[in-house]
């Protein structure tokens, strides 16, 4: 008889299970590039959360709800970006883990929030985004552009007290952005500008502006982009023996940069997380990955695996993706990702992530001790 | 056999010619390298019909057939149902319908695409006065898109205008850009002109990222407020289907405007313009001002797009703004036909949606239009729809013709 | 005024521009025999250095000697970018002669971006690194801030195209029969000229000498990516035009002279203006001075 209650309970769960999945399921939405020149921005981050959601589909979904991820490709383009977002307020999907790309979020934002839907993004740095006020429901899981400047300035000034800097950049949003952001702090702190220019990224030599930086003789190269442009700049510097020390944001800490620069990186120094690569989290992400693509994850892969984690704990803890809830859930629960453990600031900013900067070393990127703490 | 050994050929020639770039795949990592003979021999077999495929279009093409062979009695019907002008009325009746209640019935994002094939449409057809009309190849004409978006932001940002007082502003302005580079270029034709306008296309874009301290630089403009309707507070919702009506009436201007322009005095010396500059000039006609008229015509429409691109994304940044789009416009009107406008639309409509709605082909989006280009230029030159050239007909001729020899038999279409 | 900075930028000038000059000739070569501006071009040059990088990186794999690979690298580079050139011309503006000239010019575009998407799809949007293959040159070490390995394989290699390009031009009877037909090409087949010969030949040049070009930009810059051609076959075409299109030695001066004042501006203003004052001067020059620096101008016919 007993025998038999169990079973009957059982069978009930299981028609419940059943029935509460084809009832409704979660919606995830993932909106970035997800094809043409910039795919290998935004395709790890879809790739983040198709593993996540399979992990916790595997165990039978959240609240008995099975997760289900749409991707909306963007290609980083601003005016692609607002049809994707809409696309998927139409979709009707409970939260979403993007854009990928700092424009297509500025214009993804307002359709978002007026839709009343929590956006987390894993890779948008500009500081704006959140420190403007105006998209309380939009979190990162990525640091801002301001943390790393404060720490490369920092850094910079402090530890190899320098005095006069030169800055480039790719005429990026980003790479313009932590140019500028250095020089600010940096003026602030006591040095001394000596070069602030733009280098076009398509030039078919750098020799020009390299001749440039060896006269102007500064102490350290500020450097604000992406790896490729970083690369090609450094070894065109020190093939014209001009060994100044260089410092970059988290793009160019890249393994192609090693592969691109060979010897010639040595030295050279760039922000980034903190290594987390230890934490058991992290080990379970990389070895998912490594499972069901067969290769390392690429870039801003653990950022969305973490937000696609945050999201997914919020939701469980409030039992569904009421956005109000969902957003105190998130500042309040600090979780365990492979970034670390960590919840959000009232802007929306992650905290608990650390950042710290690093140097190549014997042709790797070897982790200093001087970081800072996002609060 | 002949051609089939001349298909081979051609298949061994490919399938040799892509080897390295198909063929090897490095894996740096690694440190090896994979050999992908499946892929090459895949495109030697496409390669091989596709070969065939081209020496019977060509064949068909030297001996005047059309590609596509349309069984007369459908031929005969369409042209039927085309003829009959009810129906004509009744399906324009029913396609107006169908775009009004649209945004009613279909969803947002369904909207929201309509609106940017539509913006497209107005940059095409504008386009396709330069272009079409006026023959000349202008390859920047996305300046002139950015010259009306980054009015509205900026006269926004700096003196609060709306978007109804930035409207006309960003349509003049581009008018003046237009104009601006028109003066310089009159001398220019062909090639020489299309690589003007490239560069001035660039110059602008290049412009506009440069000057940080005005436009905000790779920022860009956030923030654009959406049109308003008498200060009446709307939703993003109902904002977007007021934007949509709101394209919807410009392009019905935009085809309105342009259709009547095609058979105003000043469409007329455009088209003559565009059959032969140095014939149009001894006719009498100021070519001058004729050519500047296009530039500020074809410039204007860009402007107002860009005003309402602006007021749509309600963010703008220079990378909206590069040669891609210029040269995505200008195949809209190659391969709806210069001079045409329902075929500009259609063309618009097909290369706006397609994508949209072949999202798993997006891939390959950029390779098929490039060769679309290409195969057009070669078997269909004048587009889908051919913008109809006027035909004059003099019949004292036209018998003169007949009577003599067949060698001059083409005397008569002049 | 400081003399060293001077030299410096004038040297950096001279290995970029004679890049320019490289790709510069293709274009020129071919405007002069069927007055075509052959847009997919820059792409035959990314193609260059693409065929170089992966040739070079399977033969590295296989371990051949790194002198060896760069030469044969190049080689293959050359040879492949010769038959691209070839079959582009035969695919796409063959069918076109006669044709309004609208119609050439815009499926050269749409070539363009049919080859740029055939490098995406058919290997990565990435930028690949380039094997670093170069030999250390020892006698330079003197002059070592002036020029690199690289900036003088350049030098060396485009003096030696060019003037063997002037050679063949001048000496060869296949050389005659090119200026004959860029002349005139109804008189050229009058004479027995098989002009369909010479504008493939043109095609094979030109091309051979853009991917020259793409493997030394590529040997040093050290990466490749799929868009690389459209930049560099933009300010290519500022040179030709910049030196007079259709005139050979007008391509290699334009070619200098822009690399030169790129080279000034961004050593004595700001990089922010490079590719801002490449695009003037090619207004300036099509608007004033439409037959360039070597141009002669030519009278419209009717």
């Amino acid at each position: 008889m007993k025998k038999g209650m169990a079973l009957f309970a059982m069978a009930c769960i299981l028609a419940c299970g059943v029935s509460a999945h084809a009832a409704d399921s979660i919606k995830i939405g993932v909106q970035g590039a997800h094809s043409g020149d910039l795919a290998s921005y935004g395709v790890p981050s879809l790739n983040a959360v198709k593993i996540v959601a399979d992990q916790v589909n595997a165990k039978g979904g959240v609240l008995g709800r099975q997760v289900e991820v749409i991707a909306q490709d963007d290609q980083c383009k601003p005016e692609m970006a607002t049809s994707a977002a809409t696309k998927l307020i139409s979709d009707k999907v409970g939260v979403v883990v993007g854009p990928i790309c700092s424009g297509p979020t500025t214009a993804s934002l307002p359709l978002f929030q007026e839709a009343g839907l929590i956006a987390i993004s894993p890779t948008a740095t500009t500081p704006g985004l959140t420190e403007s006020g105006k998209n309380p429901l939009f979190f990162r899981t990525v640091a801002n552009d301001n943390a790393q400047a404060k720490l490369t300035s920092d850094f910079m000034l402090n530890k190899l007290k320098a005095k006069k800097i030169a800055y480039l950049h790719d005429n990026g949003d980003y790479g313009k952005g932590f140019a500028d952001n250095n020089r600010v702090l940096m003026e602030k702190g006591g040095a001394e500008t000596v070069l602030f220019e733009a280098v076009t990224p398509d030039a078919v030599d750098f020799s020009a502006v390299v001749r440039k930086l060896r006269r102007a003789k500064p102490d350290i190269v500020v450097f604000g982009g992406y790896q490729p442009v970083a690369s090609k700049l450094v070894q065109q510097m020190r093939r014209d023996r001009l060994n100044t020390p260089f410092i970059g944001p988290d793009g160019v800490k890249d393994e192609t940069f090693l592969k691109m620069t060979g010897k010639d990186s040595e030295g050279v120094y760039a922000s980034y997380p903190k290594d987390t690569s230890t934490l058991a989290e992290y080990k379970h992400a990389r070895d998912a990955h490594v499972k069901a693509y067969g290769s390392e994850p690429g870039f801003g892969y653990y950022n969305a695996y973490a937000a696609a984690e945050c999201l997914l704990d919020a939701i469980a803890k409030t039992g569904g993706t009421d956005t109000a809830k969902l957003k105190e859930a998130m500042r309040a629960n600090a979780v365990d990702t492979p970034l670390g453990k960590i919840r959000f600031n009232e802007k929306g900013d992650a905290a608990g992530m650390a950042l710290s900067i690093y140097q190549v070393k014997d042709g790797k990127f070897v982790e200093l001790d001087h970081s800072v703490v996002l609060e | 056999m002949h051609k089939l050994g001349k298909a081979l050929l051609t298949a061994l020639w490919f399938m040799v010619l892509t080897l390295p770039v198909m063929g090897i795949k490095l894996n740096l990592l690694e440190n090896t390298v994979h050999w992908r003979f499946d892929r090459i021999l895949a495109l030697g077999v496409a390669i091989f019909f596709l070969s065939l495929l081209w020496n019977w279009c060509f064949a068909r093409k030297a001996r005047g057939l059309p590609l596509v062979a349309v069984p007369p009695t459908l031929a005969a019907g369409v042209r039927e149902l085309a003829g009959n002008a009810a129906l004509r009325r009744g399906g324009a009746a029913l396609l107006v319908c169908g775009l009004l209640v649209m945004p009613l019935a279909g969803s947002f994002y369904q909207t929201n695409i309509m609106i940017s094939a539509m913006l497209y449409i107005m940059l095409a057809l504008g386009l396709n006065i330069v272009v079409g009309l006026a023959g000349q190849l202008v390859l920047g004409y996305v300046a002139f898109y950015a010259v009306g978006a980054y009015a509205y932001g900026l006269l926004n940002q700096f003196f609060g205008w709306g978007f109804w007082m930035c409207l006309p502003v960003g349509g003049l302005l581009a008018a003046l850009f237009g104009l601006g580079l028109g003066f310089p270029v009159l001398r220019l034709r062909g090639d020489y002109l299309a690589i003007v306008t490239l560069g001035f296309g660039e110059i602008v874009r290049l412009g506009l990222l440069n000057w940080t301290s005005l436009t905000g630089g790779p920022r860009g403009i956030s923030e654009i407020p959406r049109p308003g309707l008498f200060g009446l507070e709307m939703g993003i919702n109902e904002s977007t289907i007021y934007i949509y009506y709101l394209v919807l009436a410009a392009v019905a201007i935009t085809v309105a405007v342009i259709s009547r322009l095609k058979n105003s005095r000043v469409g007329l010396a455009l088209q003559a313009l565009r059959e032969d500059e140095i014939a149009c000039e001894a006719m009498g006609i100021d070519i001058t001002r004729v050519k500047l008229s296009a530039f500020a015509l074809g410039s204007c429409w860009a402007g107002f797009a860009g005003v309402i691109f602006a007021a749509k994304t309600t963010f703008i940044n220079p990378s909206s703004f590069t040669f891609m789009e210029s040269a995505m416009i200008l195949s809209m009107v190659v391969l709806g036909g210069m001079g045409s406008i329902a075929g500009v639309i259609i063309a618009a409509v097909i290369l706006i949606l397609a994508p949209e709605y072949l999202r798993a082909f997006s891939e390959y989006r950029m390779l098929i239009f490039g060769a679309i280009m290409v195969i057009m230029m070669i078997f269909r030159p004048q587009g889908l729809i051919s913008g109809e050239r006027r035909r004059y007909r003099i019949s004292a001729l036209e018998n003169g013709a007949a009577n003599a020899p067949a060698g001059s038999a083409d005397g008569g279409k002049a | 005024m400081d003399i060293q900075f001077f030299i410096e930028l004038f040297f950096g000038g001279l290995t970029r521009g004679s890049i320019y000059a490289l790709i510069a000739l293709g274009y020129t070569l071919v405007y002069g025999i069927i007055e075509l501006i052959n847009f997919a071009h820059g792409e035959i040059y990314m193609l260059g250095a693409f065929t170089a990088l992966l040739v070079a990186g399977a033969l590295g794999v296989y371990g051949f000697p790194a002198g060896g690979i760069l030469v044969v690298a190049a080689l293959v580079a050359v040879v492949w970018c010769a038959a691209y050139g070839f079959t582009l011309e035969k695919v796409a503006y063959k069918p076109l002669r006669g044709a309004p000239r609208l119609s050439p010019l815009i499926s050269a575009i749409g070539m363009s971006i049919f080859l740029q998407n055939y490098v995406l799809l058919a290997q990565t949007s990435d930028f690949v690194p380039f094997p670093r293959l170069l030999p250390e040159m020892d006698f330079l070490e003197y002059i070592d801030y002036v020029m690199g390995p690289s900036d003088f394989l350049i030098l060396l290699v485009s003096t030696l195209a060019m003037v063997a390009l002037s050679l063949f031009i001048r000496f060869t009877r296949m050389g005659k029969a090119m200026r004959a037909t860029a002349q005139n090409r109804k008189m050229a087949l009058l004479l027995g000229i098989n002009a369909d010969w010479i504008i493939s030949l043109t095609f094979i040049i030109g091309s051979a000498l853009a991917a020259l070009g793409g493997v030394l930009i590529a040997s040093h810059m050290g990466q490749v990516n799929f868009g690389i051609g459209f930049i560099a076959g933009l300010k290519a075409f500022t040179a030709a035009v910049l030196g007079g299109i259709g005139s050979i030695p007008g391509a290699m001066v334009g070619g200098l002279v822009l690399g030169l004042a790129e080279s000034f501006t961004t050593g004595y203003f700001s990089g922010n203006y490079e590719d801002i004052l490449a695009f003037g001067i090619l207004i300036l020059i099509l608007i004033f001075r439409p037959d360039g620096i070597l141009g002669k101008a030519k009278v419209q016919k009717v």
